[in-house]
């Protein structure tokens, strides 16, 4: 693509991005006093996590089956307390190897 | 001691990105922009949904104000992650650091660092900067090498980044019966929203925010916080 076209595409999609994030996380500099927001706020990250995870997990591989079996290891190592890389590469390990063994069946 | 602690805590996510985003640099290579296009569009945006989005636009020559709506409404939820990160951050974070910072708040390094009681410069800056490079790293290779990755290969990590979503909200949901209350509402929420008729028409960023706002207000109605328990993270 010719980059002066490419240009202004660029500059607007970073530009609205990049203000996106920043001019809530400047604006706030205060301790929230309200209950509720601070209760909202604190269960907003489990809220987002969780419904980013499922379904969308089930089909982040090449198989349904195999994305079962990481999704289950990935819930057994998180539950016994494991941490983030444990628990990625765990569950990534159990989808290679499932698919592996898929191959020779 | 905090940044380290911080590039360690960026490696899971690095890994996750590297993987992710070698499959938008093979999408954007395919759809004709060049290598250099490319990794500067994951270099500056540093967002999984919103590019594939952007991407599409600007691959069927749609119009500037057609790119600024999509970023706003995929996008949007890191407003909300910002106010959230807001109340954690210590005193030292002052604006000129926010502005900074705060371009790396994505899924991802928002729920690490929340994970974190108080969260200093020095811990953000450490976190965002292996994810940054796995970023833009994996959009590179994915535009110069296309599909030479092997497919069982890109298959396995693409469980990486869900993994570490995992890791973060089942243990504070096995300390806490809100916490799992609040997971399992967001989850049929996003089943819905994923498998139903009509809803499934929403955009996945958009779906995020709804799910998020009905999850946590719920858990806001039902399970309100004493005020010494919210920094107790």
């Amino acid at each position: 693509m010719q980059f002066e076209k490419f240009l202004p595409y660029l500059i607007v999609m970073a530009g609205v991005t990049y203000l996106v994030r920043v001019i809530p996380f400047t604006l706030f500099h205060k301790k929230i006093k309200n209950k509720f927001i601070n209760s909202f706020l604190y269960y907003t990250p489990y809220a987002v996590l969780a419904a980013m995870t499922f379904p969308a997990i089930l089909y982040a591989t090449s198989h349904v089956g195999t994305a079962v079996v990481g999704l289950f290891v990935a819930l057994v190592l998180a539950f016994f307390g494991k941490g983030l890389l444990t628990v990625a590469c765990g569950a990534c390990a159990a989808v290679f190897a499932v698919e592996m063994i898929m191959r020779f069946i | 001691m905090d940044f380290k602690k911080g590039l360690r805590d960026g490696i899971p996510i690095c890994l996750g990105y590297f993987s992710v985003s070698v499959a938008f640099g093979v999408t954007a290579a395919t759809g004709g922009l060049s290598w250099l296009e490319a990794l500067m569009i994951s270099l500056f945006n540093l967002t999984s949904a919103g590019q594939k989005a952007g991407l599409d636009i600007i691959i069927a020559g749609g119009s500037l104000i057609e790119i600024a709506l999509s970023q706003l409404l995929i996008n949007a939820r890191y407003a909300l992650m910002g106010i959230s990160l807001s109340q954690k951050v210590d005193k030292k974070f002052t604006s000129p650091f926010r502005m900074v910072l705060g371009f790396a708040i994505t899924d991802e390094i928002f729920a690490v660092a929340s994970g974190q009681k108080v969260v200093s410069r020095p811990y953000m800056a450490g976190l965002a900067i292996l994810p940054i490079i796995g970023w833009s790293g994996g959009t590179l290779v994915g535009a110069l090498l296309g599909g030479i990755m092997p497919e069982i290969i890109q298959s396995a990590l693409g469980v990486a980044l869900y993994g570490m979503f995992i890791a973060v909200f089942v243990p504070a949901a096995k300390q806490e019966k809100s916490v799992l209350c609040v997971v399992g509402i967001a989850v049929i929420c996003s089943s819905m929203m994923y498998y139903m008729p009509y809803l499934k028409e929403i955009s996945s960023g958009f779906a995020v925010i709804i799910c998020t706002v009905i999850a946590a207000a719920a858990g806001a109605i039902l399970f309100p916080r004493e005020e010494e328990e919210s920094d107790a993270v």
